[in-house]
């Protein structure tokens, strides 16, 4: 039955070999929101965005419960093709991982691996650098390796390199943790435009990142959702006395 | 104050040890060098590279062995490298650690230990005989194929695991297949440590000579196929010191030996700087 959510997790658990991560997560999300996901560490936050593009599937031993529905289809489905599904759910990790070959290559990595043809991705290349802040910094030295780039450069480039699939969910994973303040400016920035466009799941790296840009929050804890809603409501009125104890800095 | 003392003197006598250590492996080096090039080098000519041999190797040239050196290099390189990278390929990516993978990896440990007259004997019986290749270049070239393999999987396999976890994830996130994984990013980015395995292997081919007298035979006539028998350069220094032919050519021809596999060194390393310094 069509929910109308872009992406639908239903009871969801994740197991690594015997250790439980994530117990029975179920959430709603919509298209074109910014839904941030908050919590310490090992609460399960990348565990869940990397189960949403199937990445877990590399890690060897992992079992799973539940549904998750991509615009009502699930994608743990057997039918689902997962080179498209990757392409559809596009990741940022918090570490920026820009690939050993030039800025160009690194952008054009997943439209060539798509079957792109050549001469489409010069365009391709500037539109995802634009839309990742990236292309007045670079636009001189495109077949330089990414490796030279700044800390940030790299992380804008990553972020590019998935905005260059034209994915449809944008999952960004502490996207801005080894970044100054003026990278992350820019980087949230662009979030807000990318909206516009995608659905973005964010791990944000303080809490402060949540409430600048997130539409909706949850609170994740060992695992569980503890509380999700309005992140304004969160932030102000949190339900739970755990939340309110996160958000102050009580733990965490 | 005397147990700082004993210290202090412990500390002496190690760094004098591991001093005498090193010093004494340069200086065997440049001994063994030393004495070769000495003898070797005023025999080298351009009539002594470019001529073919006569009267057994007392007098002319030694330039059959040389092709033959290569041509022999070439065919093990041809048939180990590819065998070698795939398995490497295999063991790291296409399998997890099991069983099977064990038994490879134990085989391949085995084959590194076995000494290279075995090989001989093994290529003499199997490829030789057996298959009717006679002492050629292709026997030679499948036996020192043999004998390389290991290092070739070992160094591979070295190599493509040092890559980042974190290169497969951003591979696999979008959108790529294995197979466009390992050949768009991990052979490009293990490329180095792979190339620097082969050239361990062709140093070894080059001065192998037990394995090789065995299977491509000693023949002073220039090759003209990959079933012509041939003389490798180490045969050739080996026959003339044995048999007493003449130790001049010997010389001759272990200089001309040691200059080649530096050159081939040299190379490869400058090779390998230039794409990693592209690259990076």
């Amino acid at each position: 039955m069509p929910t109308g959510n872009k992406l639908v997790i239903e009871d969801f658990s994740f197991y690594y070999d015997s250790l439980q991560a994530l117990f029975g997560i179920s959430l709603e999300i919509g298209s074109n929101e910014i839904f941030s996901i908050l919590g310490p560490s090992l609460s399960g936050k990348t565990t869940l965005l990397k189960s949403l593009n199937r990445l877990t599937d590399l890690i060897p031993d992992t079992k799973h419960k539940g549904r998750i529905l991509l615009d009502d289809t699930d994608i743990y489905d057997p039918a689902v093709n997962l080179t498209e599904l990757r392409k559809r759910v596009g990741i940022v990790f918090d570490l920026p991982t820009p690939l050993p070959m030039s800025i160009f290559n690194n952008v054009a990595y997943g439209p060539r691996l798509a079957g792109v043809s050549r001469n489409r991705l010069p365009e391709i290349v500037e539109k995802a650098l634009r839309a990742g802040v990236l292309w007045d910094e670079v636009k001189d030295r495109l077949h330089d390796s990414a490796l030279r780039l700044s800390g940030g450069q790299q992380q804008r480039l990553c972020i590019a390199r998935v905005l260059a699939l034209e994915p449809e969910i944008l999952l960004l994973d502490e996207p801005c943790s080894g970044l100054d303040p003026i990278s992350t400016a820019s980087i949230e920035e662009s979030l807000i435009q990318l909206k516009k466009t995608y659905t973005i799941i964010l791990v944000p790296h303080n809490i402060q990142q949540a409430s600048r840009v997130a539409d909706r929050t949850a609170f994740f804890l060992s695992g569980e959702v503890v509380e999700v809603g309005a992140t304004y409501e969160i932030f102000t009125r949190p339900k739970n006395k755990k939340t309110e104890d996160y958000l102050t800095g009580r733990f965490g | 104050m005397i147990t700082t003392r004993v210290r202090h003197l412990t500390q002496r006598i190690a760094k004098v040890l591991v001093w005498t250590a090193a010093l004494s492996t340069i200086g065997v080096m440049i001994l063994i060098l030393f004495q070769v090039l000495r003898e070797g080098i005023p025999v080298l000519s351009s009539h002594f590279l470019l001529d073919s041999p006569e009267s057994m190797g007392r007098s002319g040239g030694i330039l059959p062995t040389i092709v033959g050196t290569f041509a022999l290099t070439a065919v093990a390189l041809f048939f180990a490298a590819p065998l070698g990278v795939g398995t490497a390929i295999y063991l790291k990516e296409y399998t997890r650690e099991s069983r099977i993978s064990r038994v490879i990896r134990f085989g391949t440990d085995c084959l590194a230990g076995v000494p290279s007259i075995i090989f001989g004997l093994f290529g003499f019986v199997f490829f030789v005989i057996y298959l009717n290749l006679g002492w050629s270049i292709l026997s030679g070239g499948l036996t020192l194929a043999a004998m390389i393999l290991p290092t070739i999987i070992s160094t591979a396999e070295e190599a493509v695991k040092a890559i980042p976890i974190s290169y497969r994830e951003v591979s696999y996130s979008l959108g790529g297949t294995k197979w466009q994984t390992v050949t768009r990013v991990i052979l490009p980015s293990a490329f180095p440590g792979i190339f620097t395995g082969i050239i361990l292997s062709v140093g070894r081919s080059i001065g192998e000579t037990a394995a090789v007298i065995l299977t491509a035979g000693s023949s002073l006539l220039m090759p003209t196929s990959l079933f012509s028998p041939v003389r490798t350069m180490s045969v050739h220094f080996y026959i003339l010191a044995r048999e007493g032919i003449s130790m001049e050519m010997a010389y001759g021809t272990g200089a001309a030996l040691i200059i080649l596999v530096l050159l081939v060194n040299t190379i490869a390393q400058w090779l390998i700087n230039r794409y990693i310094r592209q690259r990076t």
